[in-house]
């Protein structure tokens, strides 16, 4: 190091003057930040309770379906008919209110915590403090970030195995036989497992400090965090999800898929003659031309299909198979993760290079 | 050597400069005084010194060639700024864990002893101590650190007349016992008066005057730094009004 030494004393120049170990931050941010990772602690503890509440029964119900036998006896159609309807009625469904609640989870958190981490600083006036201590203030940005980082992921991630144990009956082997009620792994908060929570957490986080780090303010960063987060939520779910690998194609005139109900169906649509017919369900005049005959009672669950391939319909159906679940999880998780690199590093060169 | 050296030095918020074409060597070992009116551009050239904000024209080197900001200047010099932010909701002893922590050096003994002196309880928060002791803890934070440099941004300004006398007594024993370079800013004169051994006249943007204060004060015939510095700014914003 070739610090200027001219008329400096001894102890205050050359090699003393390396850098202060990253260790020292621990501590500092421990202090600073405990109340909010208390509040996310409290948080994350109460709903994992809530959630062990709701599975448990649900685990028990599924164990005891399954173990019956035989399976059509009607003591066994009894408990299998108990899971579905306290499986198809799940509180912590997309759409249940514990689902709803879990669902804005990574936006609360990252928000909370990471929106505050430098706009309070800039609000306050205390990076005038912060930033003129011997540690170096990019340093310093970038230490307290990464160990927030780290702590929230791990935080979130205990908390996603919870939810996966959750989900465990829902697609669990041997249901076929008692036909209890399926479900695809896709289905059920996705972003929310092991692997996704972390992940949508740490870009939660990412965002809302980079844009505390633009808006200076609290509050607005907060809000325009979450703003930011739902639009990358709603894109990703309706939108990129479902492109991370090629759909699978089956050329299937019946709803019966490989690994039927755990599929995550992406698209259908029929051919006739190796040519594009219609997308999804047959048009009403089509059925009437050609299945006006077949009596209302005599439609099946496969609707008016046998009767359209009689007519020389091949329905085509594209599905992200049930196996596919891990290979979907790391494939977000690492592309979450890449972009919460990137919003970090783009924090710190603002964090470097702004005017005060 | 000299604790501040600006070549040059400019500072540019969009259209408008906050301050430019500053040159200046403050040696070392004084008390220097950066006075002028509000807006005169004192914020912006301590900014500049302690390296919070990066110049728009020119350069400054702080204890002898340091590159403002670089880590061997943010190692040798501490900095309270205006209004002395500290975190509100930690502790005063977090306060002094925090600033050990983040410091190469702190002089934990001497914290604790002086705010045993000023009889302010670690465990209060800092957002619930009285203005006054506010700054002495951020001034403490700050000596503890042991600086070869100390800047204060309008240090008094927000205290009454005994936590002001108490403050710059601090300052002034730091300066005088333990030979810390002080450079401070203020608008109110009859503070200074006592303390500054050195001025820095600061109007519009523009260093009007610089130099010691005895020579300062022989040079212009006045009697004391108030007078000089009045005296000095009328005659500027007259001979701006003719021109």
């Amino acid at each position: 190091m070739t610090a200027p030494t001219r008329a400096v004393r001894p102890d205050e120049d050359g090699a003393s003057l390396r850098p202060l170990p990253w260790r020292r931050m621990a501590g500092v941010t421990w202090r600073q930040h405990r109340i909010t990772l208390a509040g996310v602690a409290v948080l994350l503890g109460a709903l994992a309770v809530w959630l062990w509440i709701t599975g448990t029964p649900l685990h028990h119900a599924s164990a005891a379906a399954a173990a019956c036998h035989p399976a059509s006896s009607p003591a066994c159609q009894n408990l299998a008919g108990a899971f579905d309807a306290s499986a198809t009625s799940n509180v912590m469904g997309n759409k249940g209110p514990g689902g709803v609640l879990l669902q804005l989870m990574p936006a609360l958190i990252g928000a909370f915590v990471g929106a505050p981490v430098l706009a309070r600083e800039l609000e306050t006036g205390t990076f005038r403090y912060a930033w003129t201590q011997g540690f170096g203030r990019w340093r310093w940005a970038l230490a307290k970030l990464i160990l927030l980082a780290v702590v929230l992921a791990a935080a979130t991630a205990a908390f996603g195995v919870l939810v996966s144990w959750y989900f465990q009956p829902y697609s669990s082997t041997g249901h076929q036989a008692p036909g209890l009620f399926e479900t695809s792994p896709f289905g059920n908060l996705f972003g929310l497992r092991e692997v996704t929570f972390p992940a949508w957490t740490l870009a939660a986080f990412a965002t809302g400090a980079l844009v505390g780090m633009l808006m200076r303010r609290v509050v607005p960063a907060i809000a325009a965090t979450l703003a930011v987060y739902a639009g990358l939520a709603f894109a990703t779910a309706g939108f990129l999800r479902e492109h991370y690998l090629t759909p699978l194609v089956t050329a299937s005139n019946s709803v019966g898929l490989p690994g039927t109900g755990t599929a995550w169906v992406i698209s259908q649509w029929s051919t006739r003659d190796g040519r594009f017919a219609f997308a999804g369900s047959p048009p009403g005049s089509l059925v009437n031309q050609l299945c006006s005959s077949v009596p209302a009672d005599k439609v099946g669950p496969l609707g008016f299909a046998p009767c359209l391939a009689q007519h020389g319909y091949t329905q085509w159906t594209s599905y992200q198979p049930a196996g596919r679940f891990w290979p979907f999880q790391w494939i977000e998780g690492g592309w979450l993760l890449a972009l919460s690199a990137l919003l970090i590093a783009a924090t710190i060169w603002l964090v470097r290079r702004r005017a005060a | 050597m000299n604790v501040v050296e600006a070549n040059g030095l400019g500072k540019r918020y969009g259209r408008a400069w906050a301050l430019r074409e500053c040159t200046l060597d403050i040696p070392a070992g004084r008390v220097a005084a950066l006075v002028g009116p509000n807006g005169a551009g004192k914020s912006t050239l301590l900014n500049l010194a302690v390296g919070l904000s990066v110049p728009s024209a020119g350069v400054v080197t702080v204890l002898g060639g340091r590159r403002a900001g670089s880590p061997a200047a943010l190692d040798g010099i501490a900095f309270v700024a205006q209004d002395t932010p500290l975190y509100k909701n930690l502790s005063v002893a977090d306060m002094i864990y925090v600033t050990r922590r983040l410091n190469r050096r702190f002089d934990q003994p001497y914290a604790q002893a002086r705010l045993d002196d000023l009889g302010i309880p670690p465990k209060r928060k800092a957002g619930k101590l009285s203005g006054g002791q506010q700054a002495q803890l951020a001034l403490t934070l700050a000596l503890a650190r042991r600086p070869r440099l100390l800047v204060l941004d309008e240090p008094v300004a927000m205290l009454d007349p005994v936590a002001r006398h108490d403050f710059m007594a601090t300052v002034l024993a730091a300066a005088s016992a333990d030979g810390v370079s002080v450079l401070l800013s203020s608008h109110v004169l009859t503070e200074l008066e006592r303390v500054a051994s050195y001025l820095i006249l600061l109007f519009r943007g523009r260093v009007q005057l610089a130099g010691d204060v005895d020579d300062l004060l022989a040079a212009h015939g006045q009697a004391s730094l108030e007078e000089l510095a009045l005296a000095y700014l009328r005659e500027t914003q007259t001979s701006e009004v003719t021109r």
